[in-house]
């Protein structure tokens, strides 16, 4: 059974069947992986571009490893800022490159809805890297995969996202891809890190870190970076760290199994205390080997599908 | 020449006319008004417009020609031309074009462009130097050479104390100033804050941003007097602002646009750049208590905030694209679509809102419809069904969320300048 859409912009109204099958799909390209010879021929002749508008050397890196365990070719374009009037519009850059003749083109942009845009002047496959805040679903899948991998399910999980649930895009990927999954969601943050009616997706949301690790199977905890305008939504990360972070003593206080994820990279002492991130209830370098698998699932999905 | 434009329901309410008779113009004057005999009007070239509704000609206080600097979007020419083609007879420009209008150079620059044009192009001046909310433009000196308005749109006046300076100032001269409300602190935001902002992951701009600079205005204005009009009131809380301060008693007037009574920020979900405006969309609150303003009153007028933006500007990753619509071929078949048609407008007031307030705020002459007063008129067909089609638009700019839509109403002929703008064309009268 194909996916129901030849591209992967987001989560949101993607069906279960649909995730299953890339979680499925991952587990067998998850074994590829603990071979001797890592590659499969799979998207051999395949052309998919790169195309990096905003920093982001880890998810380009999972990216590019996923294409070359499948034989694809791979370019990759990187830009920083916005493309306004001086030098070559984004659309531009983009026909430029089609008319190499180009398959699949994964995108990372500042600006939420880019990918949306680029399926209306390319036909090739688009795959959503991070839109600005608005959905990275590939770090779902695989934080999804992660926690299936640990736990054996998700369905009924209780699952809570804490941090800067307001500028993240691993949030609302993470709530659309659970919540079709089955699993329970909850947000912990300050309420200055909730955007506005995020309870419209079907969350709960609570501002005390405590209640948050006493409550549920998995956190997912979001790294934390001082704003452009430090002090704006909270005071110091210091302030973050003791009112919010993930520490060993909070932990112990409910002395309780707890899975913990981290999309990376670590902030250590701020979001997750050292010892909680090399501790025994985190996943997080299990993430980022399943974040090749996964990825590498939904290229040889979407490629293989026309 | 003779013109005899036949069976026109003639509806003028400044007199309080309503009814079925020919209009004879000669020369561009109201010659006679009533049944005419053809016999005696040989020379005459006769238009049949069999029950289509002959109004004082439309004017619309808020368009962006984008001349000087920008015209490959748009001129004061194909503006005007964009006016006319929409039903309008006179339109008044905003002052943030390249070089701003904050000197008389410029505002002569845009009057000698118009001069000979159908339409009457008023000009709105900068309120302060470059816009810059620092310091106050010759206000003095264009006011001399015409401006009817000033302005800092594209933002507010900077800070209270220069807004107070500029409504003391403007007292002098007995114009409004016109404000773009829009707390500064919150530009950062693209769309309307709320769930659906949330959900596409687009900066928010939450509706107190409008609320709070209007609030303010109205405080100063209460204070220092003077006339504050609010431009394209978009947030239900504003409008109850506005109400309130009418209440009391303030030189308070306010403007909506077309696509705050029509569209709700839903259209965002698709990303299209033809729906960012600023303000921005707003739910469906927001549309319900606008178009109640509009009813009750508290918004006097329409207006369009035309804002010509070429393909490659609008074409663009959607924090960059920039803001604004064009809106003058849409806007009358938007009112009557929306506003007539949904039973919360007569034709009376449709008319009050586009040919009587603005002109009221601005401090012009209301055309009338009476013989021996010079022709200036609306003539349009509020059940004529047709399909919006933007490559047709005589404006130079295609930014338009309306593209295809089917509307019901529009503007059939312009008359005003010893001019018709009939079918297409331009035709001397
Ligand atoms: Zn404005
Ligand atoms: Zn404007």
């Amino acid at each position: 059974m194909p996916l129901s859409s030849r591209h992967l912009l987001g989560l949101q109204g993607v069906p279960r069947e649909d995730i299953q099958l890339i979680l499925d799909t991952a587990t067998t390209f998850r074994e590829v992986l603990e071979r001797p010879i890592k590659k499969v021929p799979t998207l051999q002749g395949k052309t998919i571009v790169n195309l990096f508008y905003e920093s982001s050397t880890r998810t380009r890196i999972s990216f590019e490893l996923a294409q070359k365990r499948l034989s694809a070719d791979t370019i990759n374009f990187s830009k920083s800022g916005s493309s306004t009037s001086k030098g070559e519009t984004f659309k531009d850059t983009v026909k430029n490159i089609e008319a190499m003749k180009v398959d699949m083109i994964i995108v990372r942009h500042e600006s939420a809805g880019v990918p949306q845009f680029l399926t209306r002047i390319s036909n090739a496959n688009i795959i959503n890297a991070g839109d600005g805040r608005h959905e990275h679903p590939t770090q779902a899948l695989l934080d999804m995969y992660s926690i299936r991998e640990r736990l054996g399910k998700i369905e009924g999980l209780k699952v809570c996202i804490v941090g800067n649930i307001a500028h993240s895009r691993v949030a609302l990927s993470n709530i659309h891809g659970l919540k079709s999954m089955g699993a329970e969601v909850s947000l912990c943050g300050p309420k200055t890190m909730i955007p506005k009616g995020i309870e419209s997706t079907g969350v709960k949301v609570i501002h005390n870190i405590d209640e948050a690790i006493a409550n549920n199977d998995v956190l997912n905890v979001l790294r934390i970076q001082l704003e452009r305008k430090a002090g704006s939504t909270i005071p110091s990360l210091r302030e973050y760290h003791n009112y919010f972070g993930i520490t060993s003593e909070r932990l112990e206080k409910f002395n309780r199994d707890i899975v913990i994820l981290h999309p990376g990279p670590i902030n250590r002492g701020v979001e997750i205390s050292s010892e909680v991130a090399d501790g025994p209830y985190q996943i997080i370098l299990d993430q980022v080997t399943n974040g090749v698998a996964v990825r590498m699932a939904v290229l040889y999905l979407l490629g293989t599908k026309n | 020449m003779k013109i005899l434009l036949k069976d026109l329901q003639v509806i003028d309410p400044s007199s309080k006319l309503n009814e079925k008779m020919d209009v004879l113009i000669e020369d561009g004057m109201i010659t006679s008004l009533g049944i005419t005999n053809s016999k005696e009007l040989k020379d005459a070239k006769v238009i049949e417009l069999d029950g289509k509704i002959c109004a004082p000609g439309f004017y619309d206080m808020h368009v962006h020609f984008r001349e000087p600097g920008r015209e490959d979007e748009e001129t004061v020419i194909s503006g005007s031309n964009s006016a006319a083609a929409g039903g309008f007879t006179g339109v008044a420009c905003m002052p943030n074009t390249s070089p701003d209008i904050d000197s008389a150079e410029v505002v002569n620059l845009i009057k000698e462009r118009a001069k000979n044009h159908l339409v009457n192009v008023d000009v709105i001046g900068a309120a302060t130097l470059k816009r810059s909310g620092e310091a106050l433009s010759p206000i003095a000196e264009m006011v001399e050479a015409g401006i009817v308005a000033v302005t800092d749109d594209g933002a507010p006046i900077k800070t209270a104390s220069i807004l107070r300076s500029v409504l003391e100032y403007c007292q002098m001269y007995n114009i409004p100033v016109i404000e773009h409300c829009e707390e500064p602190s919150f530009t950062d935001g693209v769309m309307n804050e709320s769930e659906i902002s949330t959900q596409l992951g687009l900066p928010p701009k939450p509706t107190i941003s409008e609320d709070l600079i209007v609030i303010r205005d109205i405080i100063t204005v209460e204070y220092c007097g003077g006339r504050i009009h609010i431009s394209h009131i978009s947030s239900e809380k504003s409008v109850e602002l506005v109400r309130q301060a009418k209440k009391r008693g303030l030189n308070i007037t306010a403007e909506a646009t077309p696509h705050h009574f029509t569209l709700t920020e839903d259209s965002l979900k698709t990303y299209d750049t033809n729906y960012k405006m600023n303000p921005p969309l707003r739910s469906q609150k927001d549309v319900e208590a606008v178009i109640v303003g509009l009813k009750d009153g508290t918004i006097d007028c329409i207006a369009s905030d035309h804002a010509p933006h070429s393909i490659e500007e609008k074409e663009m990753e959607f924090i960059y694209a920039p803001d604004g619509v064009v809106g003058l071929e849409t806007e009358v078949g938007l009112a009557l679509t929306e506003l007539y048609h949904k039973k919360h407008l007569t034709l009376e007031q449709i008319i009050e809102k586009f040919a009587i307030n603005p002109r009221k705020i601005l401090g012009l002459e209301i055309p009338s419809i009476e013989i021996g007063k010079k022709a200036n008129l609306t003539i349009f067909d509020p059940n004529l069904v047709w399909t919006v089609d933007v490559s047709k638009f005589k404006s130079k700019s295609k930014n338009s969320p309306f593209d295809k839509r089917l509307l019901t109403g529009k503007s059939v002929a312009v008359i005003n300048r010893g001019q018709m703008f009939y079918e297409g064309e331009f035709i001397k009268i």
